[in-house]
């Protein structure tokens, strides 16, 4: 069963007296539990297309549905509730809040699904525990890694179990020791949860891990790859 | 909400030294407010109190002629003390005055004075009275402290008065004063020498009549007597009230300018936050939060500056309160110069209506002022904010 299906998109951007075109009748579907990537250079349109699957930013024309729901025909509410119920972020520079310590960081999910103290605790603990920060539950981002980072990133992302996870450039301020890490991390999360995983990339560390890659190049799907998983 | 709030919390503990340099201003602000109403609402009670004691117990008959910014309404200011209040007299709780107008003649000097005819042993007024129950070759007289300042007298003196009786002819006696009182109320004090009424009534030729007739009992109904003008304590301590709040208005000048560096405060840290915080903003759009709730996170967080400040105001401020309550505020300038009924030292009072009515409006105008820079995010795009885009 898809769980996203984009329908000739078109995303265009104002630019001076023109329009800059960023997505061209782009037309795709994600099943669940994929491990795909779209890969292309800076400027090919993969950030758009995932802040559109996002419901982040809305399509020009065509139509874009996540989950049953048409992202073009979302109210602000309502692509809010999508995001908050079914969607996880991961981005290049982890967007973690400073201020908040680690367990606060990857509890702030459930707070917004209103997740009871004792049910909170122990999904909070358990995200942890997949990405291997147990006992650093009180440190706060300006003590971790950048790979720790990147861990409580994923952490935030996967607590809630979402049907999938958006992650842009997830690895393009790591190390190579910590992006196989980081990789190998949502490989293992992907195959046990069943999320579906989606990434935006140029980084071949990444390219290698992915399932399904979708060239995309100037807007336009160029060519896709299906590989075996490991 | 409670998660706005908690997440406001916890980035405003999160912010540090930020947060608590605003909470310290907006908390200052809190103190100096209720200090400053405190000492205002301390003077109001210091002079009713004051001018209860000294000068108008709970209220007053005029004579229909008396006019206390005319002198001259002196002479035709009197007449027989009614039989509706003599119960009263008699049990203490009228005292009648006769005031006529006079000379006294201190080292030589001559001064227009009062002669005010009070009983000696009046219990209404917190006046020195029963000094004048005194056997003496010359008249017992007291006077009030800014009259002997004015004067030079002192206790002990003896010193001549001259008047007009009720026929038109000048006398002249010596009057030995027998007190000096200090009471705050200049119109108590200023040119008035108190003498035993039976005296006065002798020398003015004016037996058993009063320009004055003040009861003890402000509650108590008061009829309506012929030829005397009832005013009620209220009407007589209008002119206090009126300038308390002529003087509240220039220290509402003040509140509004300590408000307004807090304000600044909030509203310049709310800028700053908003500028500083696009890809936090977006962060909480991505993970599920409308825009609108959002600029709800950011006006609740902007408002419990307001709470902490409550709270750190307390700390500090409760203490000190309290202590200017025991202590009192002096003014550095010699008060009794000032006209009006107030104290040297005023002591504040602080109602819990105050303090309230302080805190509310701090934190209404606090929740006004961080919600008004925070609209903005309502405007961002979210995909802008994460990439921390300013915007």
């Amino acid at each position: 069963m898809d769980i996203i299906q984009i329908k000739d998109l078109n995303k265009r951007f104002p630019m001076g007296k023109g329009a800059f075109t960023a997505l061209n009748r782009v037309n795709l579907q994600f099943g669940r539990g994929e491990f795909a990537g779209l890969i292309g250079p800076s400027g090919s349109g993969k950030t758009t297309l995932l802040n559109i699957i996002g419901s982040l930013d809305i399509p020009s024309d065509g139509e874009v549905r996540v989950l049953g729901h048409s992202v073009g025909s979302l109210s602000q509410k309502e692509a809010a509730r999508l995001r908050r119920e079914h969607l996880g972020f991961i981005f290049q520079s982890y967007n973690l809040l400073q201020v908040h310590t680690v367990y606060e960081n990857v509890e702030f999910p459930l707070l917004l699904l209103r997740t009871t103290p004792a049910t909170r605790r122990r999904m909070v603990l358990d995200a942890l525990d997949w990405v291997g920060l147990t006992g650093r539950e009180h440190s706060k981002p300006p003590q971790l890694s950048g790979g720790e980072c990147q861990r409580v990133a994923i952490a935030r992302a996967m607590v809630k179990r979402p049907s999938l996870v958006l992650a842009d450039e997830p690895t393009a301020n790591l190390d190579a020791a910590n992006s196989h890490n980081i990789l190998r991390t949502m490989e293992t999360l992907n195959r046990e949860l069943q999320t579906t995983f989606l990434f935006a990339t140029h980084d071949d560390k990444v390219i290698n891990y992915l399932h399904r890659k979708v060239f995309l190049l100037d807007g336009r799907v160029d060519k896709e790859e299906t590989t075996q998983s490991n | 909400m409670w998660i706005a709030i908690k997440l406001a919390y916890r980035n405003l503990v999160g912010a540090g030294l930020r947060t608590w340099l605003t909470v310290l201003v907006l908390s200052f602000s809190f103190v100096v407010i209720i200090w400053m109403k405190g000492v205002m609402v301390g003077w109001d009670h210091q002079a009713k109190t004051d001018m209860t004691h000294y000068e108008i117990g709970g209220g007053q008959y005029w004579h229909e002629a008396y006019d206390p910014y005319d002198p001259m309404s002196l002479y035709d200011s009197h007449k027989p003390i009614p039989p509706e209040v003599k119960d009263d007299m008699e049990r203490g709780d009228l005292e009648p005055a006769l005031i006529i107008q006079g000379n006294i003649f201190p080292q030589g000097r001559m001064m227009p004075a009062l002669l005010q005819g009070i009983r000696p042993d009046q219990t209404l007024f917190r006046l020195p009275s029963q000094s004048l129950d005194t056997l003496t070759d010359a008249i017992p007289a007291f006077i009030g402290a800014m009259m002997a300042g004015s004067s030079r007298l002192k206790v002990g003196d003896r010193v001549t008065i001259r008047w007009r009786d009720a026929h038109g002819t000048f006398d002249a006696a010596e009057i030995l004063i027998a007190a000096i009182f200090h009471s705050n109320v200049p119109t108590a004090e200023a040119s008035k020498v108190y003498l035993p009424l039976d005296r006065l009534w002798d020398m003015s030729q004016l037996h058993g009549q009063a320009t004055l007739l003040t009861f003890r009992d402000s509650q108590a109904d008061r009829p309506e007597i012929p030829g005397w003008i009832l005013k009620p304590k209220g009407e007589l301590t209008q002119q206090v009230d009126e300038l308390i709040k002529t003087k509240s208005v220039g220290q509402t000048v003040l509140y509004a300018v300590l408000l307004l560096l807090a304000m600044l405060a909030i509203f310049d840290t709310q800028v700053l936050s908003i500028f500083r915080r696009q890809k936090e903003i977006g962060t909480y759009i991505a993970l599920g939060y409308t825009r609108k709730e959002v600029v709800g996170l950011f006006t609740v967080e902007g408002s419990m500056h307001a709470v902490l400040a409550a709270l750190v105001g307390a700390a500090y401020g409760l203490p000190f309160l309290a202590w200017q309550a025991r202590v009192g505020w002096t003014m550095p300038i010699d008060a009794s110069q000032f006209g009006m009924a107030i104290a040297q030292t005023l002591y504040p009072v602080y109602s819990a209506g105050l303090v309230v009515t302080t805190v509310l409006i701090v934190t209404l105008t606090t929740a006004l002022v961080s919600y008004l820079p925070s609209r903005r995010i309502a405007k961002m795009n979210p995909t802008e904010a994460l990439r921390g885009k300013l915007q």
